[in-house]
């Protein structure tokens, strides 16, 4: 097949030419190297393994399924598996310690907030709003202001068993509808909505004596005498300056008239005892959380011990060997001053 | 036929002794006695630190040079390394043409060091030409695979020494010697152990050729005054063989040997010109230096020089060599000006970086006693080498105090931070104020040797 003599050379690159011309212009033959053409083929081969080993063909209902047995689906499975297993370790510490040891630990802590913030964007923001600030008849979780307390063990038995809820345990109270229910007129009601006003702050008005005793009479066998509630019975401060359904005086009336009362589902039966503790500890440490006996006894704790940098297995401090040569027991030295 | 792929030439590259000859050498031991020998040089940082010279330690993601120590977000010296040695590359192409080809690039490193492999078990150009195109016979099964051995074995030590760089090298070495090694380990050490095998043993010049970029765009440095190797036409032609005693009247002094050709990594001509292909190491000049010196000819006829310099000879004007010129000043400018940065950037390099970002949601938050909280998360970068506790302080507020919320009951006086770490925090800043426009204030962060500080907003209203 060699036709030397139909070799066309271009006179201006000296570069053969495949032979092939259009509108005068000649194409120049630049051969590849030989490798490349294997490298070619090499990818085609892989190719066809890929083929073989992974899901790559449509069929009429699906796809094929590849050899491998990939999916993303399983992916994520493995990524799951390999992240609980991290957890692993610290869970079973997690599990046996006590809320004081958690904040007494480092790592149970952040373990603790890192699994709390999770849950908490899972399962409470569709409520109480991503940043746990609530919102009107939602109560805004960062505040110092606690309808049922804000100690770690009332924040955990809230959560456990919700409040208003479908279940045995939960926390349960109920405001009368003084205005709907006829137990209080209008005017009666206008006289203590003046008066539960004054409480926090507002201008005393002139029935302030008789919303006085209506309130006595009404409202203080939960609210308290002085109106600052009582987390028994998840009745509200009065007299602070945090209102969940609003400080102005229609909506302060209108409470007092209808009443109000929210509904928060026990999570106990929902999620499971770790992750409840750690939204305990998460939403403790957000803002609110009352300071009871386990954060008295952290202030006494002594200043915070150093931890290990990132190279945990180096030692902090370099070992002190004791040079036996430089030992000398008393007994060594009474020797050494006879020999003299 | 028209031939659309074309098969490899093999290339025998003769030996050659001379002064190109011995730089390379010497290139050569510098350059590998760094690569593989430096991740062994130690380095005390104490006790919280790694104590090896140079490592890139994913694991903790900081990197080591000696004295500097580099985190995550401080890549942009990684970004000034990269720059100065792309202008110095193009700076010292400028000057003296394709000599980090010639003599540094790892490709012509490890090629020479494997066609020295090569030589030793299979003899010089000749022999191994006649030993590869000849019968497969016992010997040279025998001489083959020894050549491969010795290959796969130095390819083995390039992929070994690489990781080094990324682990404590003495214990990676010991539990690779006890073949106890993460997959990754392996696998980055066959897969450099595979590359350097085929790039050094079979693939060598058609790197160059084929597929390095910057062998191409190297020329676009070049101009008349660079150093490149070169022939000198008008003393060497016409060319032909020559007899002892003949005249050399009338004719060149080449005497078509063919030595500059036999010597030539890249299996070029160079009397044909400066080609693409050359790298630049100037084992053809040795070579006819060679020749010339049993003729008893002037050295030179292939040399060194600059292309102004070969072609002025034969108008024998004043030889010369420019430093100074404008790419030259341009080059010098630009490495001036980033090294220039970088070295400021480590003379001023802060041991303690504070941030302080506002909570996005909510905002504020109204306390029942009036008062108005701001949440901010702290983070605090402890470059040093030692455990700190800082004091936090804010400016600009009247009244105002400071919450932490955190593990071991920690407040604002006692902020522990670990060395050589990232100390992370939420803060509340808690103020009786009335609502009013956000207010500036100032984090200041401080123990007895440094200090840093951050601005930020306190906000009381929904604006």
């Amino acid at each position: 097949m060699s036709d030397d003599k139909n070799k066309e050379i271009d006179q201006l690159s000296g570069v053969e030419t495949t032979g092939h011309e259009w509108d005068g212009l000649k194409e120049l033959n630049n051969p590849l190297p030989r490798w490349w053409v294997w490298v070619f083929l090499v990818t085609i081969v892989w190719a066809g393994w890929y083929f073989v080993a992974y899901p790559a063909w449509p069929t009429l209902s699906g796809h094929t399924e590849g050899s491998k047995g990939y999916t993303q689906f399983n992916e994520l499975r493995e990524s799951q598996d390999e992240i609980r297993e991290r957890q692993q370790a610290y869970l079973e510490r997690f599990n046996k310690a006590s809320f004081k040891e958690i904040l007494n630990d480092r790592e149970l802590y952040a373990f603790a907030m890192a699994g709390g913030a999770s849950a908490f964007k899972d399962n409470c923001a569709t409520c109480h709003g991503t940043g746990a600030a609530g919102g009107k008849g939602y109560p805004n979780l960062i505040d110092d202001d606690w309808l049922w307390g804000g100690k770690l063990d009332d924040i955990h038995q809230t959560l456990q068993y919700g409040i208003r809820a479908d279940n045995y345990d939960t926390r349960l109270s109920q405001m009368p509808s003084f205005g709907k229910d006829k137990l209080l007129t209008r005017e009666e009601i206008e006289t203590v909505t003046d008066y539960v006003l004054s409480l926090s702050g507002a201008e005393q008005t002139e029935t302030f004596e008789a919303g006085h005793e209506i309130f006595q009479k009404n409202c203080a066998s939960c609210h308290g005498e002085d109106g600052k509630g009582k987390h028994e019975f998840g009745a509200p401060n009065l007299a602070d300056a945090i209102w969940l359904y609003g400080g102005k005086r229609a909506d302060v009336f209108e409470t007092i008239y209808v009443a109000r009362a929210g509904m928060m589902p026990a999570w106990g039966p929902r999620l499971d005892e770790p992750t409840i503790r750690q939204l305990t500890v998460y939403l403790h440490q957000l803002g609110g959380g009352e300071s009871d006996e386990v954060q008295a006894e952290l202030i006494d704790e002594e200043a915070p011990l150093p931890d290990a940098g990132q190279y945990n297995d180096a030692p902090l401090e370099a070992p002190e060997y004791e040079n036996p040569e430089k030992t000398v027991t008393p007994a060594e030295e009474e020797d050494a001053a006879s020999a003299e | 036929m028209l031939q659309y792929f074309e098969k490899q030439e093999r290339i025998y590259p003769k030996r050659v002794w001379g002064t190109f000859r011995k730089l390379k050498w010497v290139a050569m031991i510098v350059t590998l006695g760094i690569y593989y020998l430096a991740p062994f040089i130690r380095w005390n940082r104490g006790p919280t630190a790694p104590d090896q010279a140079i490592l890139i330690d994913l694991e903790n993601v900081r990197a080591y040079w000696f004295w500097i120590e580099i985190w995550p977000h401080e890549v942009y010296y990684i970004t000034g390394i990269l720059i100065l040695a792309a202008i110095g590359l193009f700076f010292v192409t400028s000057l003296f043409g394709r000599v980090w080809c010639g003599y540094f690039c790892p490709q012509t490193v490890w090629t020479d060091l494997f066609i020295w492999v090569e030589r030793i078990f299979q003899g010089d150009r000749n022999a191994r030409k006649k030993l590869r195109e000849g019968p497969w016979t016992f010997e040279k099964v025998r001489k083959l695979a020894a050549t491969h051995l010795v290959w796969l074995l130095i390819a083995f030590c390039t992929g070994g020494a690489f990781v080094l760089y990324f682990n404590d090298a003495p214990t990676l070495l010991r539990d690779v010697l006890a073949l106890d090694v993460s997959t990754t380990v392996l696998a980055f050490v066959a897969g450099l152990t595979f590359s350097t095998y085929l790039m050094a043993g079979f693939a060598r010049e058609q790197v160059c050729t084929y597929m390095c970029p910057y062998a191409r765009f190297q020329s676009a440095m070049f101009d008349r005054d660079t150093m490149i190797i070169g022939y000198d036409e008008a003393r060497g032609e016409p060319r032909g063989k020559h007899k002892k005693g003949d005249s050399w009247d009338n004719r060149g002094h080449c005497i078509d040997c063919s030595l500059c050709v036999q010597v030539c990594p890249m299996g070029i001509d160079i009397r044909e010109g400066l080609q693409m292909e050359c790298i630049a190491c100037g084992l053809c000049v040795d070579a006819c230096d060679g020749v010339m010196e049993k003729l008893e000819l002037p050295k030179g006829l292939i040399r060194y020089d600059t292309e102004n310099n070969i072609q002025c000879e034969k108008k024998s004007s004043n030889q010369s060599f420019k430093f100074i010129r404008p790419r030259t000043i341009y080059y010098t400018a630009v490495m001036a000006i980033v090294g220039g940065i970088m070295l400021y950037g480590l003379l001023n390099r802060s041991m303690l970086d504070i941030t302080v970002i506002h909570d996005r949601n909510p905002l504020f938050v109204q306390l029942s006693g009036g008062e108005i909280r701001n949440g901010y998360l702290l983070k605090i970068q402890n470059k040093t080498q030692e455990h700190k506790t800082y004091t936090l302080s804010l400016d600009g507020l009247d009244s105002a105090f400071i919450e932490v919320r955190a593990a071991k009951g920690i407040d604002s006086e006692s902020i522990y931070v670990p060395a050589d770490s990232v100390g992370t925090y939420h803060i509340f800043v808690v103020a009786d104020v009335d609502p009013a426009k956000p207010r500036d204030i100032t984090f200041t962060l401080k123990d007895d040797e440094v200090q840093d500080t951050y601005q930020s907003k306190f906000i009381t209203r929904r604006e």
